[in-house]
């Protein structure tokens, strides 16, 4: 389907007519960006952010020198990128503390966008960093808010502060005294979740900032939020000026175009993001990523980065020599499950990469278990097996299910999916298929 | 000025609404290609998806092309129509009863809110209502719908927090058989989409009704925040290849969000809207009607 198909791979498209080598003329300029306009509006970037990044990079692209090492393609997405890394940058921000104990953060934003569950996920990151959190109930109006903070407080290790349905501002004066007495150093104030055109409620959160000395105010958002969340930030910076922004539910397959917009009306730095249900699924802001995700590129970057962590320079070497001369073996093919396996699970990594997240996941390719049941398998065969796979004929085959506590079908399916892979790598070799990046 | 600059500026002056942004079209443009693209644009700005902006912009060439365009009216109206037959090619189902709601989504979207306030609108209209917990993962959701259930003074059957959310539905189906229930509601935990083995988990769910109670009418519901984007397609063509849906209840309603991606979720999923919430209190609950939702999106 057109939606999913990569940005990189439709500018190609446009630019393999075009053979003309050099400068990149305002043309062909032109009919990118209406590739990359479409990308970003698919990824939820308000349009009117869109329209702005556009003619701003237009500006810049027209003229520029096409790089010896790219393509013209490659080249505008290498301009689109950069660009908007430095929109959403600086990376990385840390939590501010505050010069006299103890630094308060109030939490806030939409119904559903995941508060309560970040409560839990920041005391978790404060405790690592060695802090001493209190959790402050001050959801008073959804049924059970309170409940559901001390369970997810309790599993975070942290104590929750809660006065029933009082006022939460008193709650939250009340619960900042109790933190001076008994030495925490840092509170975090969940409040209801609410509509930024609630005068009422928007009220209340302005009076917490009143009556407590707030070191950060964070805006948490949906990722999965469309052309709204320009005016749903706008509205919470105008009335709180908030201090950061933490980007919910990127474990989905939203492109998180939202981000970018949010950061385009406040200016504030996202400071985290949440990418999983478990307590401890909380991590930094990375620009460079979120641009590739928003591209429709995948998380290359921190792909590239795992697999540099995960493989040595020797062994890309070698993996480049075997693809160069299609010697590509079963034990290599076991060496790179290996690998995806030490670069952070398979799910999570093929998540990461362009287009093919969702599909290959769906076949089950990758699962872990499996890998243990290829390994096993490969391991089941005499070296001269893994080197010639042609020789397992069915005796074989059914010796290897054996060994290895799998069936025949099982052999069958991994040495299929084997030749196709092998398949795959020829194709790369001679040019026939790009890589995505 | 910078470009942080240029764009509160220009939310500004743009936090009008479709109408009167169609005004200023006219008023700025000749129709052409700049005025097709501003068409698209406003169509997009409230979260229709860009295939279906495309369509429904080619549909108004059309008419153009035959001449037929005079005015700003008749391009309203006729974007009006395209609309809402969009809307109209996903039917809505006949609640028949007795009948088995089983509400579905991803985190966040108002799925137990929804499912007291629909609790509600049924013990109106005198059925008798019954509510299964099978939300056990999320901390305090059976807490949550208990609430829920007292307020519409409804029947709720439970498991601990962390059960199998399949026992829940079983033991739900069993006593709303023997009771003879009119409507049984299902909770079920927010999901992402893309995470298979919660898909299956649903599965399950959805099997064990259609064993256990195959006399009733099951209908299967998806629960999608209005200010959702994009992503809600995917959402729905998720869910509905894991569970067959019957229709989808959009909530959110009454922030400043659109919902425009429910036209692509109508057109070309063929799931219709059911239900709107439009609020925090028991009665924010309304049946869908698409020439009142596209009066709305105007």
């Amino acid at each position: 389907m057109a939606l999913f198909e990569s940005l990189s791979e439709r500018l190609n498209h446009i630019f393999s007519k075009l053979t003309k080598r050099g400068k990149l003329t305002e043309l062909e300029i032109k009919a990118a960006m209406r590739e990359v306009r479409v990308a970003l509006l698919e990824a939820d970037v308000n349009l009117k952010v869109v329209k702005s990044f556009i003619s701003d990079v237009s500006e810049k692209a027209v003229g520029s020198k096409v790089l010896e090492s790219l393509n013209p393609a490659q080249q505008v997405i290498k301009i689109v990128n950069e660009e908007l890394i430095a929109l959403m940058g600086p990376s990385n921000a840390k939590l501010e503390v505050a010069s006299k104990p103890p630094t308060v953060i109030m939490m806030c934003g939409l119904q559903g966008a995941g508060k309560t569950t970040m409560c839990a996920k920041l005391a978790v990151l404060l405790k690592k960093q060695g802090k001493r959190p209190l959790l402050v109930a001050g959801d008073i109006y959804r049924p059970a808010a309170i409940d559901q903070l001390k369970v997810v407080g309790g599993k975070a290790g942290a104590e929750v502060f809660e006065r029933g349905t009082q006022d939460p501002v008193k709650t939250a004066k009340e619960a900042v005294e109790y933190a001076k007495k008994m030495g925490f150093d840092t509170v975090v104030i969940d409040t209801a979740g609410r509509l930024h055109i609630d005068e009422k409620l928007m009220l209340e959160l302005e009076n917490i900032t009143k009556a407590v000395e707030v070191t950060e105010i964070l805006l948490t958002v949906d990722a999965m939020t469309g052309q709204d969340a320009v005016n749903v930030a706008e509205t919470f910076n105008a009335k709180l000026n908030i201090t950061g922004v933490i980007l919910t539910k990127l474990d989905g397959d939203t492109r998180g175009g939202a981000c970018l917009s949010i950061k385009a009306v406040t200016g504030k730095p996202i400071k985290f993001i949440g990418v999983g249900e478990k307590i401890t699924d909380l991590e930094p802001f990375y620009p460079d990523r979120m641009a590739s995700r928003i591209l429709g590129m995948g998380d290359v970057l921190s792909l590239i980065e795992k697999a540099q962590a995960a493989v040595t320079e020797q062994q890309v070497k070698d993996m480049e020599r075997k693809m160069r001369e299609n010697s590509f073996t079963l034990s290599d093919y076991l060496t790179q499950f290996e690998t995806l396996k030490k670069m952070g699970g398979a799910g999570a990594l093929v998540s990461m990469l362009p287009g093919m997240g969702k599909l290959k996941l769906k076949e089950g390719d990758v699962d872990e278990k499996r890998i243990e049941r290829i390994r096993a398998i490969i391991l089941s065969m005499t070296p001269k097996e893994r080197d010639n796979p042609q020789i397992i004929g069915s005796s074989r085959k059914r010796r290897i299910a054996l060994g290895s506590g799998t069936s025949v079908q099982e052999v069958n399916q991994l040495l299929k999916q084997f030749e196709q892979t092998k398949q795959l790598m020829k194709q790369m070799k001679s040019g026939k298929r790009r890589l995505p990046f | 000025m910078s470009f942080f600059g240029k764009i509160r500026d220009a939310l500004k002056k743009t936090k009008a609404n479709v109408s009167t942004r169609l005004r200023q079209l006219f008023l700025k443009n000749k129709i052409g290609d700049a005025f097709y693209e501003e068409l698209e644009e406003i169509l997009i700005s409230s979260d229709v998806s860009v295939k279906t902006a495309d369509e429904v912009v080619e549909a108004v060439k059309e008419e153009a092309i035959e001449g037929k365009i005079k005015d700003e009216q008749f391009v309203t109206d006729l974007l009006k129509d395209i609309l809402e037959d969009t809307l109209n090619e996903a039917p809505m189902p006949e609640i028949e009863y007795p009948c088995v709601m089983m509400f579905v989504g991803v985190n966040g979207v108002g799925k137990t809110t929804t499912i007291g306030k629909i609790a509600t609108w049924f013990t109106k209209q005198k059925k008798s209502v019954t509510i299964a917990a099978a939300d056990t993962f999320r901390a305090a959701a059976i807490d949550q719908l208990e609430i829920w259930a007292d307020r519409a003074k409804v029947r709720i059957v439970k498991h601990e927090e962390g059960s199998d959310p399949s026992a829940v539905v079983f033991d739900a189906v069993s006593s709303a058989k023997a009771r003879g229930t009119d409507v049984l509601l299902i909770d079920t935990a927010g999901r992402l989409h893309v995470k298979e083995n919660l898909m299956n988990e649903l599965k399950k769910m959805d099997r064990v009704v259609g064993r256990e109670f195959p006399e009733a009418h099951f209908y299967k519901f998806l629960v999608l925040d209005a200010t959702t984007g994009q992503n809600a397609y995917s959402q729905a063509r998720v869910f509905k290849d894991a569970v067959d849906l019957d229709g989808i209840v959009l909530t959110k309603l009454d922030g400043t969000a659109k919902g425009g991606f429910v036209f692509s979720l109508c057109g070309e999923l063929k799931i219709p809207v059911v239900f709107v919430g439009v609020g925090e209190k028991q009665d924010d609950l309304e049946l869908f009607d698409a020439e009142q939702f596209v009066e709305g999106f105007f």
